[in-house]
């Protein structure tokens, strides 16, 4: 990622092995290269490299992970802080929109 | 585009479209007129025309797609949901599917250049592929219930559709499986890697599947951010043109035509900075959270100010306007650079949330004493 990392040690991706059949699924869906296959299992080799985007659990057939989904977006943070809901990139209003 | 066999395709030379509303959505919405000839033909299938789409980008594309990068019609760039051909494809021929937001076809269309093959456009509201799934639009449901009404399992005899793998926060592929019958193949994340992709027997290397955030993929994101958020400094820069009227004898007009434009353009030109600077340093900026990456580029960018207020001492007036301008940059910049993250391809929720709660507060009390020092820096 051409030296651009951000914090660690703050995502709430979790994972359970012991339930993994080996499918790959979550490696070849994550964009970040969190994962990789030991032995016909995969593992979690890169946990700070998680921007909890969520399409691994998504494809999960066997609910092995977890994260709570979400845009890393500032902006959709203010606009749900100040709207006292959810974040919000504000795509309701149809004018401007990620 | 490949040869085309003239008895199943008629041309389109005309420009006139079948009514709208057809299920296999013949027609484009918003600003792109049908006669924009985005559609070259079309194709005979059992479940009626399909239009043939063409590979390569016409002038008119490629200002559709400046425009949107300038935010002009941005929401309104969009394809109609449906089924879509390429070259001359036949029941054999991949399924790709894509956003209805029209770069993200415009870019798969490009790369489907000698690739007979369909195209299914689903309803993502005219959001792009990765914001879409982030929102669930570019989702599971809307690819079961497109795949029901365009009839894709009468166009074509296998049941593989590929999807681009930002697609993929939206999309459970063995539920798909489950209710459509059809199998999710995750394609690469850039549709320039689709022909090496294909050529792999849909085989995507490690690389094809990793984003990455160069200079480039950077700063096609400053005009938007930029048009987007102008009215703030805009304001800031109205609030502080009348307030340099402010002084002795409470308020002058002269003053404030002879201040105004000063103080008007110095905020203007640090939300410029700070939506620039920020974004081409990103790399090489100290610390990992955005805010504080941005107050570096801040303090840059305040330290040139500086060097240049040496050589042109009064520039700033007093020292109290100096040190104002000096904190009023740093939190700027150290802002919109926060908000830089969501247009970023690494950040996460938890690291943003985390990061802000440190970083608003701050930004805040900076710009706070800055424009108490501003004040000052008028009144004396």
């Amino acid at each position: 990622m051409n030296g651009l990392r951000y914090l660690p040690d703050v995502v709430t991706l979790e994972y359970d092995e012991t339930k993994c059949n080996g499918c790959t699924m979550c490696v070849i869906v994550c964009p970040h290269a969190v994962f990789t296959m030991v032995n016909k299992r995969a593992i979690v080799s890169d946990r700070d490299a998680c921007m909890e985007c969520g399409a691994c659990a998504k494809n999960c057939p066997e609910d092995a992970l977890s994260v709570r989904p979400g845009v890393g977006c500032a902006y959709a943070i203010l606009v749900g802080k100040l709207r006292g809901t959810e974040p919000n990139c504000g795509c309701d209003d149809s004018v401007s929109c990620c | 585009m490949t040869k085309l066999d003239p008895q199943k395709i008629e041309s389109d030379s005309s420009g006139c479209c079948s009514p709208g509303g057809n299920l296999t959505g013949l027609s484009l919405i918003g600003e792109h007129k049908q006669s924009d000839l985005l559609i070259k033909a079309r194709i005979q299938t059992s479940v009626g025309e399909i239009p043939v789409v063409d590979t390569e980008l016409k002038f008119s594309d490629r200002v559709g797609i400046w425009k949107a990068r300038w935010g002009i019609g941005r929401m309104r760039f969009r394809v109609t949901p449906g089924l879509y051909a390429v070259g001359n494809p036949t029941d054999k021929s991949p399924v790709f599917v894509s956003a209805n937001y029209k770069m993200s076809f415009d870019f798969l269309r490009k790369s489907l250049s000698g690739i007979d093959s369909w195209i299914m456009v689903i309803d993502t509201r005219g959001i792009n592929v990765w914001c879409a799934a982030g929102k669930g639009t570019f989702g599971t449901d809307e690819i079961i219930s497109r795949i029901a009404l365009s009839g894709l399992d009468k166009v074509v005899s296998h049941r593989r559709i590929i999807l681009p793998q930002l697609g993929a926060p939206g999309v459970s592929a063995y539920q798909v499986k489950e209710k459509s019958g059809f199998r999710v193949i995750y394609g690469p994340i850039r549709s320039a890697d689709i022909p090496a992709f294909m050529q792999a027997g849909l085989k995507a290397s490690p690389e094809m599947r990793r984003v990455y955030f160069t200079l480039r993929d950077r700063i096609v994101l400053v005009p938007n951010d930029l048009v987007a958020s102008f009215k703030y400094p805009l304001l800031a820069a109205i609030f502080l043109f009348i307030l340099s009227g402010v002084g002795q004898g409470i308020f002058s007009l002269n003053r404030m035509l002879e201040r105004g434009p000063f103080y008007a353009g110095m905020i203007i030109i640090i939300y410029i900075i700070a939506n620039i600077l920020p974004v081409i340093l990103l790399p090489f900026l100290p610390g990992k959270s955005f805010s504080a990456k941005g107050a570096w580029a801040g303090f840059l960018a305040a330290l040139m100010s500086g060097l240049y207020a040496w050589n042109h001492p009064g520039i700033f007036g007093n020292w109290p306007t100096a040190a104002a301008w000096f904190l009023i940059c740093l939190a700027v910049c150290s802002f919109v650079s926060m908000n830089f993250t969501g247009s970023s391809t690494y950040t996460s929720l938890s690291g943003v949330l985390k990061e802000m709660r440190l970083a608003v507060p701050i930004q805040i009390g900076t710009a706070a004493i800055g424009l108490i020092l501003l004040v000052t820096g008028i009144l004396i």
